[in-house]
């Protein structure tokens, strides 16, 4: 048994893996990661993943889109090589900005959405010719797995076992 | 838990009514112009009626979509729609009071006879072209018409409403569905054309087929915020104990996503007339910049910046405090957006905000609130038989 270090709680039903894991986190056990074919509601709070921080990344994001679109329509028709927009020869950012907003919205948005994508991505490492690590291919169909490292925990694992098939898990799994 | 309409709520309500009537009196005694005052009077009954609509609008779109999150809370929108009775006919009266055979103000130019006469020496070629909609017997049948619709659906989702909470059933319920698809289409055309109007009209040479969105925008997003406010209000004195942040963080996605909404149609509206820049269609915005830009200026931060900064963040909508200074600055913001809709057609420059126009926005607040306030009291503050009210208390975002 001193070999094993990992143990998997196989369920074929989202909510009782929700109630699996709220009795495992009661018993003080540490839940390395959930694997689900679908975002479970609810389920980030129970095994304590902190909430994500991706909103802020896209608000700094869009910011940084913000100013580049300013900065682009300063240096190229107010500085550069001043344009008369619409009849409205006056050469100053500030006045002609109606004429800005569209385009630096749009540019606000291209920013946030794909600096949103992109660090998704890295903060993953989700990238092409990646190998998936599922401990158990049949998360992507229907079933739902609790994956729980016995290094990161005291509870022996005998009685992390007798909870999870208690609460329900169809398979128990050592690796 | 049923709502009382405590004695101490009815005296401030009343107290503010007063002070509106006191502010009414005094600007008379004092020799405001006329016009003036009858333009305030404008502001605020179509302000408040509008927030009334939304009660009805709110209640319909539940109904069609049907909604589930929001009947835990479904008796305040409800008691806002209540506010169309007593708002209706001040509006009515104010807009009766421009006829040219009255004369008690002239906020609608085009009604003087002497506009529409080829031979008048006042004769607007350009007004006259706008004869068969903008005349007198249509204006004001088309008026009551809008009133008299937007009324019987609101009696009638309130009596239906209440016959629910003693019959049970999911029978009304299936009913209603038809009805609000009804009311939505009447109100869909009916909301623009009554903000052309109303509104659209007092700068009678200018038009901007945007203008019935843009009016929409500023009620709904008015009356939603009214709504939570009334829903917070309620919930701090200890009443809907099933409404709670989750629903509270819905209803600031409403005012968030409203409020960009409003910003959306108000910069469409602004940019593509300063942009192609034709005399007839820039005179609105110049009349608003030369004796109202602070006014016009403090739109765009009050009901998108601010809104859109405050409510951004998660917690944010989550929390009453928060929610309640968002709240206050969109009703402030939209009250100012109507006000400069109307005063610069209707006053020019001889504009102000005094004693007459806070104490005439505090009248008509007090009367609001003293209806829905009654309202409420009126029938059991959960409706009790919603088939989706299940649903509501384990609502989660």
């Amino acid at each position: 048994m001193s070999t094993t270090k990992e143990i998997h709680g196989l369920f074929s039903d989202e909510e009782v893996l929700k109630a699996s894991a709220k009795a495992l986190v009661a018993k003080g056990v540490h839940i390395k990661d959930v694997f689900s074919p679908f975002p479970i509601h609810g389920i980030d709070p129970i095994i304590g993943v902190p909430p994500t921080r991706l909103h802020i990344a896209g608000f700094i994001y869009g910011l940084c889109g913000m100013g580049l679109a300013l900065f682009m329509f300063w240096f190229t028709l107010i500085m550069d090589w001043p344009m008369n927009i619409g009849g409205k020869p006056n050469f100053s950012l500030l006045v002609n900005l109606p004429a800005f907003v569209p385009v630096t919205f749009e540019m606000t948005v291209f920013c946030a959405a794909h600096g949103m994508s992109v660090t998704y991505f890295i903060r993953n490492t989700i990238y092409p010719g990646k190998k998936n690590w599922n401990p158990d291919l049949r998360t992507t169909d229907d079933k739902f797995l609790i994956q729980i490292d016995l290094d990161e925990n005291t509870v022996s694992s005998a009685d992390i076992e007798a909870i999870l098939k208690e609460t329900g898990a169809e398979e128990i799994t050592q690796k | 838990m049923d709502y009382t309409f405590k004695s101490s709520t009815k005296r401030l309500t009343l107290g503010l009514v007063g002070l509106g009537v006191l502010a009414l009196v005094y600007s008379v005694l004092t020799h405001v112009p006329g016009q003036r005052i009858w333009a305030n009077m404008l502001v605020n009954s179509y302000f408040f009626v509008g927030i009334g609509l939304m009660g009805t609008l709110w209640m319909a779109i539940q109904y069609v979509s049907e909604a589930g999150w929001s009947s835990g809370f479904k008796r305040v929108p409800e008691a806002v729609s209540q506010f169309l009775l007593v708002g209706g006919p001040i509006l009515l009266i104010t807009l009766i009071g421009g006829s040219h055979s009255l004369g008690w103000h002239h906020i609608y130019h085009w009604m003087d006879p002497e506009i529409m006469n080829p031979e008048s020496a006042h004769y607007d070629s350009i007004i006259a072209g706008k004869a068969a909609y903008l005349n007198e017997p249509f204006f004001f049948l088309r008026a009551v018409l809008y009133l008299a619709v937007w009324i019987f659906f609101t009696l009638f989702f309130r009596k239906q409403s209440l016959r629910e909470d003693l019959e049970g059933g999911v029978a009304i319920h299936k009913r209603n569905y038809g009805w609000a698809a009804a009311f939505l289409v009447f109100y869909g055309v009916t909301s623009s054309t009554a903000s052309w109007d109303w509104m659209m009209s007092i700068d009678t040479h200018w038009f901007s087929t945007l203008f019935g969105w843009y009016n929409f925008s500023t009620m709904f997003v008015t009356g939603i915020t009214m709504f939570a406010l009334i829903v917070i209000s309620l919930k701090r004195n200890g009443y809907l104990p099933d409404i709670n942040e989750e629903h509270l963080q819905d209803l600031g996605k409403f005012m968030f996503g409203a409020s960009v909404f409003w910003g959306y149609l108000w910069f469409s509206q602004f940019m593509l007339i300063w942009y192609a820049n034709i005399p007839e269609e820039v005179t609105y915005f110049q009349d608003r910049w030369k004796n109202y830009q602070f006014v016009w200026g403090a739109l765009p931060v009050l009901n998108l910046a601010l809104p859109m900064l405050l409510l951004m963040d998660k917690a944010a909508k989550r929390n009453m405090n928060m929610m309640t200074i968002t709240g206050v600055i969109i009703v402030v913001g939209h009250w100012l957006d109507v006000f400069q809709m109307v005063m610069p057609g209707a006053v020019k420059a001889d504009w102000g905000i005094g004693i007459l126009e806070v104490g005439l926005f505090l009248g008509f607040l007090g009367l609001f609130l003293f209806v829905v306030h009654s309202a409420l009291a009126k029938a059991p503050l959960v409706a009790k038989n919603h088939p989706y009210l299940d649903e509501a208390k384990h609502h989660h975002v």
